[in-house]
């Protein structure tokens, strides 16, 4: 019953969406006025039933109804709840319906919150959001429906894949989706200005909020992501350079670019094609990330069924929609007068280079990414791109884009002398000058590229510092702190990875009982292995003690965990971490009494990496409450204003 | 300078910096991505020692034997015609056995032997490398 009333909100959600984008679309036509302030209703009462359906999905999960299909061939009435839970998005139909779960939420939001916007953009922007989530609607119901039943019920489900059932799998996708989603809000803005022909500063005050979010989300999801990988992969690695992986940093990318010409379109008036155009390609990359994970087009842990329709159909959303977005670019973007002119020094031209060594990176990591997948498609032939290719292309770029990252925000708007620009720069220079040569001193040979990463890095993060030199810290605006804290996070992040690949620290040895090993300060010793039952696995438990000089010894258990539905293996990595960095064991299972495999890792600062991301998205939450309190008060001054004047 | 020639040279910069990154992006994979081979593949082409490729196929029976380190393996990846032999150093993957399917990453060495870095076993019920798929199951036939 509940399946049937979950599938019927799902169908009603998507009338609404109709509905949504027909009042909307009317409404900006002289004869329909009236109906503009409809779409914004019919935006909230879509997202209830979408809600509603969503939550009909959580409970069949949650009781482990046999009978739904999706949950027989996904779940398992053994498994722990948090995984029954987490579980009804860790399959292709249910992430799918999270992702318009999200969406709905998305414009539902817009059209409740949204105040600063033109009330005629607004209407335009629920209708191209009612148009997306139409789509979604539609795939869902016809291509991957959730609620499908199954006659007769298996007894007990196929079971969820072992690597997923993890803390990791509750986070994880929601908020790398409300990323997604949250770029999909930016591009039906942009298609809402570019309908009224309304690209200007009150548009991008109106926008940047919504960029802002959605751009946390995603780097939250990204250093997430990453973190759960490198924990529960047991390979020591932290970025894999898969598809996946790429997925989520593409629309990343993207939004990243955005966030800074929005800047310079909400404080200078420039940029004003540029902007509409990178917020097309944001939510283009959100959609490819989604096609690339969703059509199992890739073969890897996120790819829960392969079914090529599914592909055909996501692809065809994806050419419907960013082909009608490039079409009305190309058709109003001539009606766009052109923004204020500014000097090649200036804020606003270092935020020019910020987006074209973004955008340079982006069409590196997509071409990486597509490539082997249209070769494999035309010719056949199957290639792998992975790291060799990234790290020599992306890596230089990115350490340039740093250094840019460091000079920018020293520099004035509209012009600046490079002898000033310069002058601001000695201080950073000199730290990069201390880390290269405590770094030739100290280090020993370490690769040429994670040389330059440490070296930048410790010139960025003192040149992000530096605008709060010689400013009264109690009124630096919060968005300024936000910046500050943001770009540190891009040195502190830099030299983690860095520090990772120059200073880490291997073996691999098989280990009898008794036995030691020594690894960086560490030194482990394997006391006894056990067999531990879990709930739905038996695992082989190694009990190992860690020594350093002096200090009191402890004891870890790293574990090899065997699972019985479905049948598979997986590593459980003990981590301990210290101040400098992390020791990560991994132990396997022994063939032919030669002993326990044991691979160690020590790993300095390797902590540093997700520390990074951490201060990142802090910087952006900062923003986002210092831009939104300037915004709403700009605003109401406004109003005021102009009701003062009648 | 006009903002309408600014926003000219500014498209014009766009331009050269996404084409600049495709040009750079093409002649990198042209000498760092990984192909895929397999045995057979592998006897009619001279691939060069210490060019990183994929070898795929299935682990030959009674082929895997251990090092008395305790971490080092050598088996024997086969298809229907071919042989490879491979040395890998770590810990395989947990559904790594004979008879079944692998992708190992690694380059040859001046000996013609394959060194494996990585090996990526058939890691679940539904897993199989798309182009292994009809290749895989002939195989076993052969050799039962």
């Amino acid at each position: 019953m509940i399946a049937e009333a979950g599938h019927a909100a799902l169908w009603f959600a998507g009338a609404m969406a109709l509905l949504q984008f027909a009042l909307g679309a009317l409404g900006l036509t002289d004869r329909y006025q009236s109906l503009r302030g409809s779409a914004a209703p019919v935006a909230v009462v879509q997202m209830v039933l979408t809600c509603l359906s969503f939550l009909c999905l959580i409970i069949v999960f949650m009781r482990s109804d046999m009978s739904v299909l999706l949950v027989a061939t996904n779940s398992h009435s053994d498994k722990p709840w948090l995984y029954k839970f987490a579980g009804t998005w860790g399959n292709h139909e249910g992430s799918m319906l999270l992702w318009v779960t999200i969406l709905a939420i998305g414009g539902a939001t817009v059209a409740l919150f949204e105040r600063a916007l033109d009330v005629r953009t607004k209407t335009a922007t629920l209708a191209a959001q009612g148009a997306i989530a139409l789509g979604f609607y539609a795939f869902l119901l016809f291509s991957s429906n959730p609620f499908a039943r199954i006659d007769p019920a298996p007894a007990n489900g196929q079971g969820l894949n072992p690597l997923l059932q993890d803390p990791g799998l509750a986070f994880h996708p929601p908020t790398l989706y409300m990323g997604y989603v949250g770029m999909s809000v930016a591009f039906s803005f942009a298609v809402g200005a570019l309908v009224t022909r309304d690209v200007g500063p009150t548009f991008a005050r109106a926008m940047r909020p919504w960029i802002l979010g959605a751009w946390i989300f995603l780097t939250i999801g990204i250093t997430a992501g990453s973190y759960w990988a490198y924990y529960e992969l047991g390979w020591g690695g932290w970025w894999f350079w898969d598809p996946v992986e790429n997925a989520s940093l593409m629309p990343w990318l993207a939004a990243t670019a955005l966030l800074h010409s929005v800047t310079v379109l909400a404080t200078r008036d420039s940029l004003r094609a540029w902007t509409i155009m990178l917020s097309v390609v944001a939510f283009s990359m959100s959609m490819i990330g989604t096609f690339l994970v969703r059509s199992g087009i890739l073969t890897s842990v996120h790819s829960f069924a392969v079914d090529p329709r599914r592909g055909g159909f996501i692809l065809m959303l994806l050419a419907l929609y960013i082909g009608g977005a490039l079409a009305l670019f190309a058709l109003r973007i001539n009606t766009v007068r052109e923004g204020n002119r500014f000097e090649a020094i200036s804020r606003e031209g270092s935020l020019v280079f910020n987006n074209l060594l973004l955008s340079i990176i982006l069409v590196i990591v997509l071409i990486g990414t597509l490539y082997p997948l249209a070769l494999e498609a035309t010719t056949g032939t199957k290639i792998s791109v992975g790291a060799p290719y990234f790290n020599s292309t992306a890596g230089p770029v990115t350490l340039v884009l740093l250094i840019g990252m460091a000079a920018g925000p020293l520099m004035r708007w509209r012009f600046d002398q490079a002898k000033k620009v310069a002058e601001r720069l000695a201080l950073p220079a000199l730290a990069l000058a201390l880390a290269a040569l405590l770094l030739a001193a100290f280090a020993g040979p370490i690769g040429i590229l994670p040389l330059l990463g440490l070296v930048v890095a410790a010139g960025v993060a003192a040149a992000s510092i530096a605008p709060l030199w010689k400013r009264n810290l109690r009124r630096t605006p919060l968005f300024t702190w936000g910046m500050v804290i943001a770009h540190l996070g891009c040195a502190v992040s830099m030299a983690g990875m860095a520090a990772d690949s120059a200073f880490t620290k291997e073996a691999l040895v098989a280990m009898q009982i008794g036995q030691t090993q020594q690894i960086g300060p560490y030194s482990v010793t394997l006391n006894k292995v056990t067999e531990e039952p879990g709930p739905n696995w038996s695992a082989l438990d190694a009990e190992m003690i860690v020594r350093k000089g002096d200090d009191a010894p402890f004891t870890v258990h790293p574990q090899s965990r065997t699972f019985t539905d479905p049948p598979m293996e997986t590593n459980e990595s003990a981590i301990t971490t210290a101040w400098n960095g992390q020791l990560y064991l991994v132990i396997g299972i022994p063939k032919d009494n030669a002993g326990f495999p044991v691979r160690f890792y020590w790993k300095p600062f390797v902590t540093l990496i997700w520390i990074g991301g951490i201060f990142i998205a802090l910087g952006g939450l900062l923003s986002l409450f210092g831009r939104v309190n300037r915004d709403l008060f700009s605003i109401r001054r406004l109003f005021g204003k102009k009701v003062a004047a009648s | 300078m006009k903002p309408k020639q600014q926003r000219l040279i500014l498209g014009i910069f766009a331009v050269l910096a996404v084409s600049g990154a495709g040009f750079l992006a093409l002649s990198a994979l042209e000498s760092k991505a990984a192909y895929f081979y397999s045995p057979s593949d592998l006897a009619t082409s001279d691939v060069e020692p210490g060019k990183a490729f994929r070898l795929g196929g299935m682990v030959a029976d009674k082929s895997i034997i251990r090092e008395p380190d305790g971490v080092t393996m050598r088996f024997v990846v086969q298809d229907e015609s071919n042989r490879q032999s491979v040395v890998f150093k770590g810990i395989a993957p947990d559904l790594f056995k004979e008879n079944s399917g692998v992708i190992a990453e690694g380059s040859l060495d001046a000996s013609g032997q394959f060194i494996a870095t990585n090996l990526l076993a058939k890691h679940d019920e539904k897993y199989m490398p798309p182009k292994l798929d009809g290749k895989m199951h002939k195989t076993g036939e052969v050799s039962q």
